[in-house]
């Protein structure tokens, strides 16, 4: 009974997490606080594609994979690492979840709830930016991958 | 509705009124008798006349009647009395007067109430009969409240005035002219004084009062209108706060208010000129009397006795006089409300109705259903859709797509009859379905759109409101039962309204596909898990707090579930999901003050703020040192709360998670530590001392995860909690119940004592899927139904917004879904569900129409056009005009409207 994680261990680990990595421990640990400590077994569904968006995720420890619906079945799309955040375009965009993200491995995760998050965001900067900076990099790659597929497409043969 | 209350009335008490008619002549003659007895005993017995000699006698109560043809019958000779003797039997007979006369007035009174009454209701239930039989258009000019008040409060004196209608100028026109003919009898001049006094106040009185007329109909209109704002006002509320427009609504109102005083200010004034005017002349009479009359009897013209009965006549001239004065004031007072009434009642195309005429047998609705023709316009004419004609053959699944006011929705609506045609028609099997009855086309089309109405009531009464058409099995009663109901069916036909038993079962069982309330529940079920509300109605109903004492079986179930439970839970590999309360162990999901207490308060002794204050539990807490424990670990806590959130501004949301204080309370917290400084228990004052304990009676370690919490402690909260219990005083018992996991906890809800314990916060999602696992063991124990039943007993409120939005529009679509029709019509019935759950649901509901081989035709109104290719048959709508039809593939292939939309 005596095994749960006090919030001080939290913070060691958080501060492990590159999003916030900039932030001092006082807010890390109020950050912690405010989050609730989620634990999931293998294959398990953080969320579903298509549900209202309520809350991000930092993944603390675990793998997931993130799966899209399509007519032929879910595809995966990316992979959910440990110390990264997802499920925050929900939140940001104010849509519903656009993909499915269900564990590879049990996973150890902080649910951050949306009103959290976004104050959050507008308290502390340097997190903002460091949002910004996942998203643009998933931009980056997201528009390379679809450069890639067109010109597969305009040039079907060379495939 | 006839033109002239008078005549309404008439028609429908003519034999009451004659009757009371009658009652009211044959009223007249103890009425006159009496009316000459105190003449005769101040003349006769008195005063002496025919008693000259103390032993002279008269002849008593001798009856003769002098009969033409006849001559003279005599039936009774009298009796010889003296003075005194005929004194006592005058007397008496004055006596035997008064009691007929009283009588009469009993009787006559309590027969014009009933009549009236029974008016009243008739009156009452025919304009609600109309209201029921408008043509749709009517509501949209009406407001509820208006109507209601009209229907409760401005009828009300037309059924007071009923029973006078015909008897009162009868009765009191009889009376004052008994009176005035008998001062004419015992003196004309003083006769001829009353008379013109009577004409006088008979003129002018009801032309002063015209005025009051006016006013009246006034304070009735703005009464009405100040009912309708009133009920405005509770309906928009939200957009009054949302607009920050309630002073607006408050300057309306007192404006309101205003002109209705001023109008009510006047009506005073003038009633009570009237009223002084009125009586004035009504007291004007006797001076003459007294005046003239005196003057008379002193000069011997005549004689005192005389006198005396013409005064005491005339005692009874101002009375009927003045209430057949008040009579013709409510007559046209009534009549006036009553115009009122019939008017707003009135309507050019009201339904027949036969059409609505009751039925329990059900003829199938024909088919096909089309529309010929059809042209819809709304209110200001404006063409909605044009010359559409569409015919849809029974089986069909045709669904119907365009953008906003394309004109499908109100295609629909017109299948519903919620739209009356402008030109065209909307036919079944050829036939105008307005001209068809309402059991044919109500039950055999079932239509749902997004405004869901629900009746004030419980969610298993609204689920079942479609089902009930008529009383399909008479309701047996015995004893005084049967007594009260043949009294309500005898008292419902001499007021014209139905008999119908409302206590009898309504519920069309067959139509829901069973046979009695007691298979009903299987397909109800079916229909909710379609649309996807019976895990609403379960959590309603595991919320809820039952008596135990009421659900005897359900309780021990529930206790029985809670081994059940545990060992599903362990098979599962989810045993740390939920930590049970055990009698001798910590339990580390719940607070440390519910751990202490281990059970919940049920009387005041010990519940809130007072178990702080309880000497019995101080003392058991503080012998066993356990207060000064509890008071340093609040102490930690509160260092810990006021460093996490002293810098944080006080609307911060992260204040939601800090459950043991409010932001209010941190100010407090912190100069409480800086006082204390760590100096401990001792140095701290009693509130103090209080204040900071509470802080640790709410502590959970795993959720504030502070690290307090440690095995000794946690093992002498438990050892206290022993002591607490084993040494409780007789008279604290009945104060708490103590959590015992054999029995069920009245104070608690079905889920806590399902659980019977705390979900852990480790476990993502722990709630849902406990929810889950106990969903499905409840159906494996066989309490699902017994429990959901407890859901359905949830009372919706009013216009069901107690329910969610979805709720209401999953209820409204599983309200429909129970009835089994031939045509179901749904009017984009989901807009508020996302799209996941709106494409599972249109799938569910299309194979629950379908089973048992039913085969109904499903017309459906998609806001989700991606979902039209489930359907047979596509329409698709484009500016009121019906633009293309056909299956969807081939409409597909096309590049018309169709592609367009369901590609954006």
């Amino acid at each position: 009974m005596g095994t749960h994680m006090l919030l001080k261990d939290e913070v060691q680990m958080l501060r492990r997490v590159p999003l916030f990595a900039g932030v001092e421990p006082g807010k890390l640990k109020l950050l912690a606080f405010t989050s609730d400590r989620v634990s999931y077994d293998v294959g398990e569904a953080l969320f579903q594609q298509g549900d209202a968006g309520d809350a991000a995720y930092v993944v603390l420890d675990g793998k997931a994979d993130i799966l899209v619906d399509t007519s032929s079945g879910p595809i995966k799309v990316a992979e959910v690492e440990k110390n990264s955040i997802v499920g925050e375009i929900a939140i940001l965009c104010d849509v519903s979840r656009t993909a499915t993200v269900k564990t590879t491995t049990s996973l150890e995760a902080l649910r951050i709830r949306k009103d959290h998050f976004l104050k959050l965001l507008t308290d502390f900067p340097e997190i903002t930016i460091e949002i910004m900076r996942v998203l643009a990099d998933r931009l980056s790659h997201t528009t390379s991958e679809l450069s890639e597929a067109r010109s597969r497409a305009r040039n079907p043969d060379q495939d | 509705m006839e033109k002239r209350l008078s005549r309404y009335i008439w028609k429908h008490t003519r034999a009451q009124q004659l009757w009371i008619l009658l009652v009211v002549a044959v009223s007249m003659i103890p009425y006159f008798l009496s009316f000459d007895l105190p003449k005769q005993i101040v003349n006769g017995p008195i005063q002496g006349d025919g008693f000259d000699r103390p032993d002279a006698t008269q002849t008593f109560m001798n009856i003769n009647f002098d009969l033409p043809y006849i001559g003279n019958v005599e039936l009774f000779s009298g009796l010889e009395l003296t003075r005194m003797q005929m004194l006592f039997g005058l007397s008496l007979v004055f006596l035997v007067l008064v009691i007929i006369n009283g009588l009469f007035k009993f009787y006559i009174n309590t027969y014009k109430g009933r009549l009236g009454e029974r008016l009243l209701r008739r009156i009452r239930f025919e304009l609600v009969d109309r209201i029921l039989r408008f043509p749709p258009t009517q509501f949209k000019r009406m407001k509820g409240a208006e109507v209601s008040s009209m229907v409760k409060d401005e009828v009300e004196p037309l059924g007071g005035f009923t029973g006078d209608a015909f008897v009162s100028p009868a009765l009191l026109g009889g009376q004052a002219l008994t009176a005035l003919f008998f001062i004419f009898m015992q003196n004309v001049w003083l006769g001829l004084i009353a008379g013109v006094m009577v004409g006088v106040q008979a003129v002018i009185i009801p032309r002063m009062r015209r005025r009051l007329l006016v006013l009246g109909r006034e304070r009735q209109i703005t009464a009405r209108e100040l009912a309708g704002r009133v009920s405005e006002i509770v309906d928009g509320i939200g957009t009054i706060h949302a607009y920050d427009t309630s002073n607006f609504e408050r300057a309306d109102i007192a404006a309101r208010l205003g002109r209705i005083f001023k109008i009510r200010y006047d009506l005073y004034q003038w009633k009570f000129l009237v009223k002084f005017i009125n009586n004035f002349l009504a007291q004007l009479t006797p001076f003459l009397f007294y005046c003239i009359g005196g003057y008379l009897a002193l000069q011997g013209q005549l004689d005192i006795g005389q006198l005396i009965a013409v005064i005491s006549a005339y005692k009874d001239l101002p009375g009927p006089l003045k209430d057949l004065i008040d009579w013709d004031q409510t007559r046209q007072d009534v009549q006036v409300k009553y115009v009122q009434v019939v008017e707003q009642f009135s309507a050019e195309q009201i339904i027949d109705s036969k059409i609505q005429a009751l039925s329990s047998d059900t003829a199938p609705m024909p088919a096909p259903l089309a529309a010929v023709n059809l042209t819809l316009a709304d209110d200001s004419g404006a063409r909605l859709i044009e010359r559409v004609s569409v015919q849809i053959k029974h089986g069909e699944t045709v669904a119907i797509i365009g953008g906003a006011g394309a004109g499908g929705d109100v295609l629909a609506e017109a299948f519903a009859r919620l739209i009356w045609p402008e030109s065209g028609k909307v036919t079944a099997g050829g036939e105008d379905i307005l001209d068809l009855p309402e059991s044919v086309v109500g039950r055999g089309l079932t239509y749902v759109s997004s405004d869901a109405y629900f009746f004030y009531g419980t969610l298993g009464e609204n689920l079942l409101y479609g089902l009930k058409h008529a009383p399909l099995s008479e309701r047996s009663y015995s004893g005084a039962d049967a007594t009260q109901r043949k009294w309500d069916v005898n008292e419902a036909r001499l007021a014209g309204n139905p008999d119908y038993d409302t206590k009898a079962d309504w519920i069309d069982y067959r139509a829901a596909s069973a046979t009695g309330a007691d298979d009903i529940f299987p397909s109800l079920l079916e229909v909710l898990d379609t649309v996807q509300l019976s895990k609403d109605i379960l959590d309603l109903a595991l919320r809820t707090v039952i008596d135990p004492a009421d659900h005897p079986e359900l309780a021990a179930g529930i206790v029985e579930m809670r081994h059940a439970l545990r060992d599903e839970l362990e098979e599962a590999g989810l045993s740390g999901l939920v930590v049970p309360f055990e009698p001798g162990a910590y339990n580390i999901e719940a607070t440390v003050g519910e751990n202490l207490l281990f059970g919940t308060a049920v009387g005041p002794a010990l519940a809130g703020k007072a178990l702080g204050k309880n000497a019995y539990f101080r003392s058991v807490v503080g012998q066993s040192g356990l207060d000064r424990v509890l008071f340093d670990m609040g102490y930690s806590i509160a260092e810990n709360a006021v460093e996490l959130f002293a810098d944080l501004p006080p609307d911060h949301p992260f204040f939601q998670q800090l459950t043991f204080m409010s932001a209010d309370d941190l100010p407090y917290y912190q100069a409480t530590l800086q006082k204390l400084k760590g100096r401990g228990y001792d140095a701290a004052s009693e509130d103090e001392r209080s204040s900071i304990i509470r802080l640790s009676a709410l502590y959970v370690e795993p959720r504030h995860r502070f690290g307090l919490l440690t095995r000794e402690l946690m093992e002498k909260i438990v050892d206290v909690r022993h002591q607490f219990y084993d040494g409780m005083p007789e008279e604290l018992k009945g104060a708490i119940e103590r959590y015992d996991p054999e029995r069920y906890v009245a104070s608690a809800s079905l889920m806590d004592n399902v659980l019977f314990g705390r979900i852990s916060q480790k476990h993502a999602d722990g709630s849902k899927r406990i929810r889950s696992i106990v969903s499905s063991l409840l159906n494996t124990l066989g309490l699902l139904e017994q429990v959901l039943r407890i859901g359905g007993d949830f009372n919706v409120g009013a216009g069901g917004k107690r329910l969610t939005a979805v709720q209401r529009q999953k209820l409204n679509l599983a309200r429909a879904l129970v009835r089994g029709s031939e045509y179901y019509v749904f009017n984009r019935p989901l807009p508020g569900l996302d799209h996941r759950l709106q494409d599972e649901i249109v799938r569910d509901v299309m194979k629950l129409l379908r089973r048992n081989g039913r085969e109904p035709a499903l017309i459906w109104v998609l806001s989700n056009t991606g979902l039209s290719h489930l359907f047979d048959r596509v329409l698709v709508f484009d500016r009121g005009q019906l633009v293309e039809d056909g299956t969807p593939d081939t409409l597909a292939e096309k590049s018309g409207v169709f592609k367009e939309l369901v590609s954006s």
